[in-house]
C-alpha cells in the first residue's frame, strides 16, 4: 500500500500503453478531466505535494501562483536534466512507467492551462528519450494527448527536448535558456518563471516524479497521500542509494523513513562486513553526516534540523576505507567543472576550492589552505545568481568541519 | 558541411516547435549525430538556416560539453569519475582503459578508432562503475567487461577491413 510510484513496478512490459491502460492508467486523467482547473489546483495544493526536484518547493502553491498571471498562453515543462550526482529516480520512472509521467504532465496542464509542454532530458540519456517520443505517440493515437484530449474540449502537446551535457540547465531558468536556444546560464529571480519563463510566458515547473505523484493524488485524494509520510511531508519518496552498500538501487519508502533503515535493511548494509563512515543523504549538494548521525528521519525538517537536506534524495554511502579529502576533492572538481561562469564569486571561487583541494590530497598543502577553502566558502554563498553557489560550497565546508583531523594530516 | 538532408531534418524540427529558437540545440545536436562533430562552416551555415547571428550559435555550441566542435575517434569513451562510481573502484576505471588503449584522459588512439575522457555522473550511481561510448551507457563495470567491450569493438573493426 505504500508505494505509489512503484505500484507496478516489474510489471512486463509497462511502457506499452495498453499495458499502463490495463492497470487503471488514464482513469485518473479522466477524472481530473471531469474537475475544474481550480478544483484540481485545490485538491493538489491540499495534498501537500512538495517538489522532488531538490528544493522541495509545495506543488499546489506554485500553481496558485500562476493564476495570478494565467492570462496569456502556459508552458508546462517536465524537468528531467537529473544531474545531480548520486541521483538516478527520474530514469527509472521515464524508462518503465512512462505513461504515469505523461498522465501527471496532462493533469499539471490542464490545472494550470498549458496547452503546449516540454519535457527537458539530459542529454545522455538517448534511449529513455527514444522510450518517451513513443509513449507520446501512442498516448497521442489513443487520444490521452493531443487535441481533444479524451474527448474534451482540451488540448495538449508534449515535446521531447535532449540536452546536451550540462548540470546547471537543471536549474529551472537556466533549463529555460537552454530551451530558448542559448548557453545554459541561470536568469536573476525574480521574475520567477511563473511570471516569465519560457518565450517570456508563464512557465510551471516541475521535476519529473512530482509529476508524475499526481495521477495517485487525483485518484484517491489528498488525504490519501498525507495518510504515507510525516507532517508536511506527505507521501512516499523515491531513494537512490549508492556507494559502499550491499545492494545499491531506487528504493520507494515513505518520508520519515529513518536513513539507517534504508542503508542497513533496504540497501543491505555496507559492504565487505565494513563499518560505515559517512553518508551523504540528498545527492552531491548536501552537506555529509557521520556514522554517528544517521538516525534521523529522511523528511526535509529532520534532516534541515541535522543541517543537511534532503535535496533530491540520492543516499551515497561511504564505508571506513575511504579518503574524505579525495571526495571533497572530486565534489570541487565537479563544481568547477559545471559552474556556468556567469558569476565571478563563483567561477573563479569554485576554481579556487579545486586548485586548494587538489593540493591538500597531493600532499602538498600548506596550513592555512584548509581555512582558505572554509573562507572561499562563505565568500561565494549569497554573492551568486543562482543557488548553485549554495550547492557548490556547503558540502565541501560540511566535509572539512566533520573530518578536518583527514586534512590536517595531509598538510606539509 | 549541411547537407540537403541535414538541412531538411533541421527545417522539420523548426515546424514542430513553438518557436524556432527552441530549435538551436537539437540542430547542433542533429549535426554533430550525422557529421561527427560541428564544424565552424557548420555554425555559419545553421545560423543562416534558423536565421541567428552567428554569435548566438556559436555560444551555444561550445556551451554543452557534449557537442563537439573538433572531431573525436569513432568510439568515444567517457568515463564516469563522480563519487559513488569511484566509491567501487579498487583502481580508477579510467586509468585501467587509460593503460589498455595506451592514451591518456583526453587522447585519440594513432589509428581514430578509440578516444577516453572522464566525465562527471552519468546518472548510474546505483549501477556503477559506470562509462559511456558513444551515446550507449555501460553499468556495472568491471575490467572484464572492459577487456570483452573493447576487444570486440577491435575485433569487428577487423572484420570491416
Ligand atoms: C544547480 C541546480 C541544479 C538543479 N538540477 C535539477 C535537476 O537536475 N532536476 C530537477 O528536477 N531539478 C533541479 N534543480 C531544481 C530546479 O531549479 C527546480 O527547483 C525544480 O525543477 C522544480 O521542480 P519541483 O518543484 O517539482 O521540484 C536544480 C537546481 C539548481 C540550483
Ligand atoms: S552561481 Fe554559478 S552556476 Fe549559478 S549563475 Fe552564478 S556562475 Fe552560474
Ligand atoms: S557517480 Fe558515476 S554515474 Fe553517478
Amino acid at each position: 500500500m505504500d508505494k505509489i510510484i512503484f505500484k507496478n513496478k516489474g510489471v512486463p512490459d509497462l511502457h506499452k500503453i495498453d499495458v499502463y491502460r490495463g492497470l487503471g492508467g488514464y482513469t485518473a486523467l479522466g477524472k481530473a478531466l471531469s474537475l475544474n482547473p481550480e478544483e484540481l489546483t485545490r485538491l493538489v495544493d491540499e495534498s501537500g505535494l512538495r517538489g522532488r526536484g531538490g528544493a522541495g518547493f509545495p506543488a499546489g502553491a506554485k500553481w496558485k501562483l500562476l493564476m495570478k498571471y494565467k492570462v496569456k498562453t502556459v508552458y508546462l515543462i517536465c524537468n528531467a536534466d537529473e544531474g545531480e550526482p548520486g541521483t538516478f529516480k527520474d530514469r527509472y520512472v521515464m524508462e518503465f512507467d512512462p505513461h504515469l509521467l505523461l498522465e501527471g504532465m496532462a493533469i499539471a496542464a490542464y490545472a494550470t492551462g498549458a496547452h503546449h509542454g516540454f519535457i527537458y532530458i539530459r542529454g545522455e540519456y538517448d534511449w529513455i528519450a527514444k522510450i518517451l517520443v513513443k509513449a507520446i505517440e501512442d498516448a497521442q493515437t489513443k487520444g490521452f494527448l493531443g487535441s481533444n484530449v479524451m474527448g474534451s474540449d482540451y488540448s495538449f502537446y508534449i515535446d521531447v527536448f535532449r540536452g546536451a551535457g550540462s548540470y546547471v540547465c537543471g536549474e529551472e531558468t537556466a533549463l529555460i535558456e537552454s530551451l530558448e536556444g542559448k548557453a545554459g546560464r541561470p536568469r536573476l529571480k525574480p521574475p520567477f518563471p511563473a511570471a516569465s519563463g519560457l518565450y517570456g510566458e508563464p512557465t510551471v515547473i516541475h521535476n519529473v516524479t512530482t509529476l508524475s505523484y499526481l495521477p495517485f493524488i487525483v485518484e484517491n485524494g489528498p488525504e490519501a497521500y498525507r495518510a504515507i509520510g510525516e507532517g508536511w511531508s506527505g507521501g512516499t519518496t523515491l531513494f537512490s542509494i549508492s556507494g559502499d552498500v550491499n545492494k545499491p538501487g531506487l528504493y520507494e519508502y515513505p518520508m520519515g523513513t529513518s536513513l539507517k533503515k534504508l542503508i542497513y535493511e533496504a540497501a543491505g548494509g555496507i559492504r565487505g562486513g565494513k563499518n560505515l563512515k559517512a553518508v551523504i543523504p540528498g545527492g552531491l549538494s548536501s552537506p555529509i553526516l557521520k556514522s554517528d548521525e544517521i538516525d534521523v528521519a529522511m523528511d526535509y525538517q529532520s534532516l534541515n534540523s541535522v543541517g543537511t537536506m534532503l535535496g533530491s534524495c540520492g543516499i551515497i554511502v561511504m564505508d571506513e576505507d575511504t579518503v574524505i579529502p579525495v571526495i571533497t576533492q572530486k565534489t570541487a572538481r565537479f563544481f568547477a567543472h559545471e559552474s556556468c561562469g556567469q558569476c565571478a564569486p563563483c567561477r573563479e571561487g569554485t576554481n579556487m576550492i579545486r586548485h586548494l583541494t587538489e593540493r591538500i590530497v597531493a600532499g602538498k598543502g600548506c596550513s592555512d589552505d584548509i581555512d582558505q577553502v572554509l573562507r572561499l566558502c562563505r565568500y561565494i554563498r549569497g554573492a551568486t545568481i543562482c543557488a548553485f553557489g549554495i550547492a557548490a560550497t556547503l558540502p565541501i565546508e560540511a566535509m572539512i568541519r566533520k573530518f578536518r583531523g583527514e586534512f590536517e594530516a595531509l598538510l606539509i | 558541411m549541411i547537407d540537403e538532408n541535414i538541412r531538411q531534418t533541421i527545417e522539420g524540427i523548426v515546424k514542430k516547435l513553438p518557436c524556432r529558437d527552441t530549435a538551436v540545440v537539437p540542430a547542433l545536436s542533429y549535426i554533430q549525430k550525422v557529421n561527427g562533430h560541428i564544424s565552424e562552416s557548420d555554425m555559419e551555415e545553421l545560423a543562416v538556416i534558423l536565421q541567428f547571428p552567428q554569435a548566438r550559435i556559436f555560444s551555444a555550441a561550445s556551451f554543452y560539453s557534449m557537442l563537439k566542435l573538433r572531431p573525436k575517434a569513432r568510439y568515444h569513451i567517457q568515463v564516469c569519475t563522480n563519487v559513488s562510481c569511484s566509491l567501487l573502484e579498487t583502481e580508477p576505471l579510467i586509468d585501467y582503459i587509460s593503460g589498455k588503449l595506451g592514451i591518456g584522459n583526453g587522447e585519440s588512439t594513432s589509428d581514430g578508432l578509440f578516444s577516453l575522457e572522464s566525465v562527471e555522473c552519468l546518472g548510474s550511481c546505483g549501477y556503477a562503475p559506470a562509462m559511456m561510448i558513444n551515446t550507449d551507457h555501460y553499468e556495472n563495470m568491471s575490467f572484464d567487461k572492459v577487456d570483452e567491450i573493447i576487444d570486440k569493438i577491435r575485433r569487428n573493426k577487423m572484420d570491416e577491413l
